[in-house]
């Protein structure tokens, strides 16, 4: 019986990394090929398959004059927009997520839970709603195709996920944690900040992930509120695919862009599990 | 230059956490606030730290209205039931929080917290990281955590009641060491707890509060002796008081068809209606003695708790050794009637084995 789990468990663990690592594997024998290695015939490895050339890589900066697509700037800016969106959501987020966990707040029918969800709602409606009216409001505001206004609907985007996130972490943290920073002559906002922020870093580096992976990979409204001034990088991976599709420098500008998601994921996750913070407070 | 508390009510909701409570607390002793859980211990605890202003009444301390001051100004210190520190500081730097927030010389902070540490026996535990103590350490280093802030308020909320048995004893003897050599002679000490052993080891001024109202004040061996009431005579004794209703006649006390002959506190009483109390300590099992049935035998340590039933009438007993019982087994009982409580029928004492009445 458990010589056979042992099996059903390795089979599924190495059917499921096939299923996964297979077509990065493709992507990047695909960036290493050329137009002939690509079409003649289906070529798998290297130097035995196929003769392999950098090509691919190398148009990704070349200037789009000497025949490239110049993706470093692209890539710039999806950084710029996403660390800058992220930052600012998981601060203001922390902050309304503090005070929807530990203040009541009453105005009229509404109470904490509803604005908890009405931060949560500006997620469950489809992105195609928001569409229209962001597009009316950047323009009225003079900043469409423009960094700042990507920026502005990003925040709008990631903050309900910062908030979401951290009023479920501060919840599981004791309110007494703070009644006793305060008895121990702290204010209100050095409780928070000595006591209540340290003991929350897992909370903001798994907000921070989820904010980072969403405002990375949205491809909605950078391609709807852009045009030509400003181009982020998922719309400029997608925008090689023209009449003839440049598969090489599609899979490696693929590659590229997902990098730096790989390395946020390997580095929290050393995080998280050093983190743990359920055996401190009981 | 007294904490003093007046007509304090507090009720966020539809029932009173506090109902017009009023004390007058002196520099230098023990108070111990004695209540069920959900009584208003940690309500009346927590007003008086600050963390929650009282719909009515005033708090004063040295004179000053202590309601118009912030918490983190008042110089306080709290221990919670449940063990919280800061879990992401170590034991040493826990202790130094407080100090280090009031700004205090290092030399100073070395000194209080050296000096905490060897009182609550955490010696060569400075650089241990929170998680990696026990329920009792934890405890220990909130406790140091308020001593060396040398607080002239420290309020304790049922420190021990999160411990397994053994080491609440432990503690419980320690506690009555470090309250008698660490504290000094302005400290006000207020601990509260569920457990009336630990109001009687303490041995300080007891209060006993029930839905956030005072019962009774007093030392603990009145409390204990003259319980008030019957709520306090319920509460203040483990297991509670049994009650048992009857009446006297000229010739005897009367209870579920039992007679019993009149012991001498009770000669003066009127011939009427009563609530007997009688402590589960007080009744012995005996051949020759009334019969009643099992419901419930229970062994705690070397104790065994009987539960009884007789006509309408539900006891406990408490028996010294450890005996096996069956379910429904019949047994007979005798009851020491000099030890009898008499309450009159609106549950106020009448008349005590001890002298008290209320008048």
């Amino acid at each position: 019986m458990s010589k056979l789990y042992t099996f059903l468990k390795y089979f599924f663990i190495t059917f499921w990394t096939v299923f996964v690592v297979a077509p990065f594997l493709w992507a990047v024998s695909t960036s290493f090929k050329d137009f002939q290695s690509v079409n003649s015939k289906v070529t798998y490895i290297p130097w035995l398959d196929f003769e392999p050339t950098l090509e691919g890589w190398r148009v990704l900066i070349k200037s789009p004059a000497k025949g490239g697509v110049d993706i470093v700037e692209p890539y710039f800016n999806s950084i710029f927009v996403t660390c800058t969106a992220s930052l600012i959501s998981i601060v203001l987020g922390t902050l309304a997520a503090y005070a929807l966990s530990r203040f009541t707040f009453k105005a009229g029918f509404v109470r904490n839970n509803d604005i908890t969800f009405f931060f949560i709602s500006q997620r469950i409606m489809p992105p195609i709603v928001l569409s229209i009216p962001f597009f009316i409001f950047l323009s009225t505001i003079g900043l469409l195709d423009s960094l700042l206004g990507l920026v502005v609907v990003y925040i709008v985007l990631l903050m309900p996920i910062a908030v979401w996130i951290m009023v479920d972490f501060f919840n599981r943290v004791p309110k007494e944690l703070d009644e006793t920073a305060l008895i121990d002559g702290c204010n209100p906002y050095q409780a928070f900040y000595k006591v209540v922020l340290p003991n929350s870093i897992p909370g903001l580096i798994v907000a921070g992930m989820f904010c980072i992976i969403f405002g990375w990979i949205d491809f909605f409204f950078a391609f709807i509120l852009t045009f030509t001034e400003v181009q982020l990088l998922p719309v400029k991976v997608v925008a090689l695919n023209s009449s003839i599709t440049p598969w090489w420098s599609l899979s490696a500008s693929a590659l590229v862009s997902v990098a730096p998601l790989i390395i946020v994921a390997f580095i929290v996750e050393r995080y998280l599990s050093k983190g743990n913070l359920s055996g401190a407070l009981k | 230059m007294n904490l003093i508390g007046e007509k304090i009510s507090y009720k966020p909701d539809e029932q009173f956490h506090l109902n017009d409570v009023s004390f007058n607390f002196k520099k230098g002793n023990l108070y111990t606030i004695l209540g069920r859980t959900l009584s208003g211990k940690t309500t009346l605890l927590k007003t008086i730290a600050g963390l929650l202003n009282p719909d009515q009444g005033s708090i004063s301390f040295e004179e000053k209205d202590f309601i118009k001051i912030p918490v983190w100004e008042r110089n306080v210190a709290m221990v919670y039931q449940q063990f919280i520190n800061y879990p992401h500081l170590n034991v040493y730097e826990n202790i130094t929080f407080p100090l280090e927030q009031r700004k205090l010389s290092p030399e100073q902070i070395k000194k209080d917290v050296d000096e905490a540490l060897k009182t609550v026996g955490l010696v060569g535990f400075e650089n241990r990281k929170i998680q990696e103590l026990s329920g009792g350490q934890q405890q220990r280093v909130a406790l140091a955590r308020s001593l060396a802030k040398k607080a002239k308020i420290l309020l304790l909320d049922e420190p021990l009641v999160n411990l397994d048995y053994k080491l609440r004893e432990q503690l419980r003897e320690e506690f009555k060491r470090i309250f008698s050599e660490g504290l000094s002679q302005d400290t006000i000490l207020i601990y509260s707890t569920t457990d009336p052993q630990e109001v009687m080891e303490l041995n300080g001024e007891v209060i006993v509060l029930d839905e956030g109202r005072v019962l009774q004040k007093g030392p603990a061996k009145e409390i204990f002796e003259n319980p008030s009431n019957l709520k306090v005579a319920e509460i203040s004794n483990d297991p509670p008081m049994n009650v048992l209703k009857g009446s006297k006649n000229s010739k005897n006390l009367n209870f579920e068809n039992i007679s019993l002959e009149i012991p001498n506190h009770f000669k003066n009483l009127e011939d009427k209606d009563y609530n007997f109390g009688i402590r589960a300590s007080e009744i012995k099992l005996d051949e020759n003695g009334e019969q009643f049935e099992i419901e419930l035998a229970e062994i705690s340590g070397s104790e065994t708790l009987l539960h009884l039933k007789r006509g309408n009438s539900k006891i406990i007993a408490l028996i010294e050794e450890v005996m096996n019982f069956k379910i429904h087994e019949k047994v007979k009982i005798n009851f020491n009637a000099n030890k009898f409580y008499a309450f009159s029928e609106d549950e106020k004492l009448v008349s005590s084995p001890y002298g008290g009445t209320n008048g």
